[in-house]
């Protein structure tokens, strides 16, 4: 195979316009918050919690004081810190900095990214998905957006309704080979699949998808839906083959999210894999009081390969990790 | 054989799948933001020359195949294999009709080939990218066409037919692209 790569090891792997181009798309992310009076924070990068979320793995490095070893996690996602500035009383805020995950590189993932995210008090799913709209419309040349439940998604492009199928019809659906037996895999994981491979391909064509209210089980850290428990207040956004953004209108409910993080370490466990111990004062917050408000989290690399219609991510950025 | 993760896939590695040695063309790593990692991976089976693709959990492993590639010379055929040498240690090897496949239409004799080997047998033979080949059998074409709109068919030495400008004659030698099937040019002298 060969390397299509037209610069040397050493060299930035962005072109030099691609770079002035990226640089206007964080100033045009600012002057958006600006005008919105939408504060910018920034939040540590190293904290001494990690995530528990089964799927995703903290790099983890060691602060060592004489003979006290503390360790310490770079940061998933600016979350938990912006919810404990948000119960602290801080307001609307956003942060545009970078996230890490440890976890292998492709054409639309990096290890390091830089990761958008905000939270607006007050707001629900929908105000912010409206809020999502009109950046992503400030931003790339596109005017509108398309929105559509992840049930009717299922519906439309699968012919699967997750309401009633049972979890065999659900594994005969999947239009592709593993290597593996999905008997053994999780009914989310079975969705997820079904996602990907075959509804991903069909949405977000020529204007960003909006797909809201996931399955509860995939609440992750949003509400549950008071009129329908089986569905939760979360919302991604997907354009062209991009997962681009992932919001809910927040939980609040402290109790609720700590028995959500004992479920995660459950998972965790039953795959083999160390329990992670839940932020304490994450909950300490919740529990103390974090406002109603809707957050959401958005991949920037990705955003500037929609906006310069890049299809490896690795260009997008100065350098990947590969190359750092 | 060793084991290789998903994490190791890349283009060209070669592994066993389904019992068939295969060849890795494309891994693309899947990573939902909210859920299991999988690897998309597309595959050739190296025996049938089936594309297909396939899902992995990341961080699956599979068996390496014992996949070695070659470059022999093509020897002669004695009608039901088609002996190759190694040009150094002098070592035959014989492929049969399936290892073969389509390269039949590119056997020069003396040209270089290279032959897939899986446990030591071949399974595949595939041809250099250009080779030059003399025509056998073409229409006189319009002396002067040197547009060459439209073109005509020639036959070559090999049997290959090949589509080749209107200005290419009987007994010339010209460059062909293997894995297109197209005329390139006149061999250079």
């Amino acid at each position: 195979m060969t390397d299509p790569r037209r610069y040397a090891a050493w060299q930035m792997q962005i072109t030099p316009s691609n770079l002035r181009a990226r640089a206007d798309i964080l100033s045009q992310i600012r002057g958006f918050f600006a005008q919105r009076q939408v504060l910018e924070v920034d939040v540590p990068v190293l904290s001494q919690r990690g995530v528990t979320d089964p799927y995703l793995d903290n790099f983890v490095t060691r602060l060592t004081v004489d003979d006290k070893v503390t360790p310490l996690y770079l940061q998933t996602s600016p979350e938990y810190a912006m919810k404990r500035m948000l119960a602290s009383g801080s307001g609307c805020i956003y942060s545009l900095a970078k996230a890490f995950r440890h976890e292998s590189s492709g054409h639309q993932h990096n290890p390091e990214f830089t990761m958008l995210e905000w939270y607006r008090i007050g707001f629900d799913d929908w105000d912010l998905m409206r809020e999502v709209a009109s950046l992503l419309c400030h931003i790339l040349p596109v005017n509108a957006v398309d929105y559509v439940s992840y049930h009717d998604v299922f519906v439309k492009y699968a012919g699967i309704d997750i309401d009633t199928v049972s979890g065999a019809e659900l594994r005969a659906c999947v239009p592709i080979d593993t290597h593996y037996d999905l008997t053994h895999s999780s009914d989310e994981h079975v969705l997820q699949l079904i996602f990907n491979v075959l509804i991903e391909p069909q949405i977000g064509l020529h204007q960003p998808c909006f797909i809201y209210d996931f399955p509860a089980k995939q609440a992750a850290l949003a509400k549950i839906k008071q009129d329908n428990p089986d569905y939760a207040h979360r919302f991604e956004v997907y354009f062209k083959g991009i997962e681009l953004a992932n919001g809910y209108w927040e939980l609040t409910d402290s109790i609720e999210q700590a028995r959500r993080f004992a479920q995660d370490n459950l998972v965790r466990t039953e795959q083999g894999y160390a329990p992670v111990q839940a932020d304490e004062a994450l909950l300490a917050a919740l529990s103390h009081g974090l406002p109603e408000c809707a957050g959401v989290a958005l991949g920037v690399d990705r955003l500037v390969m929609l906006a310069l219609g890049l299809s490896d991510i690795a260009h997008a950025l100065p350098f990947s990790t590969d190359n750092a | 054989m060793a084991n290789f993760s998903t994490n190791e896939f890349k283009a060209g590695l070669k592994v066993m799948l389904d019992g068939e040695p295969c060849n890795i063309l494309e891994n693309e790593y899947v990573k939902p933001g909210k859920g299991q990692a999988f690897n998309r991976v597309k595959i050739r089976k190296l025996v049938s020359g089936k594309v297909l693709e396939k899902t992995f959990r990341s961080g699956d492993s599979v068996e390496g195949a014992d996949v070695m590639d070659t470059e022999l010379s093509y020897l002669y055929s004695d009608g039901e294999f088609w002996h190759f040498m190694n040009n150094e240690t002098f070592e035959q090897v014989a492929a049969d009709e399936k290892a073969l496949g389509d390269t039949v239409k590119w056997l020069v004799e003396n040209d270089l080939f290279t032959i897939t080997l899986w446990n030591g047998n071949p399974i595949v033979v595939t041809p250099q990218n250009f080779v030059e080949i003399e025509i056998t059998e073409t229409d006189p074409g319009l002396k002067g066409d040197t547009a060459g709109t439209g073109g005509k068919p020639a036959t070559l030495a090999t049997g290959a037919v090949v589509r080749v400008p209107l200005f290419i004659q009987t007994g010339e030698v010209i460059k062909v692209d293997t894995r297109s099937g197209e005329y390139v040019s006149r061999a250079a002298k």
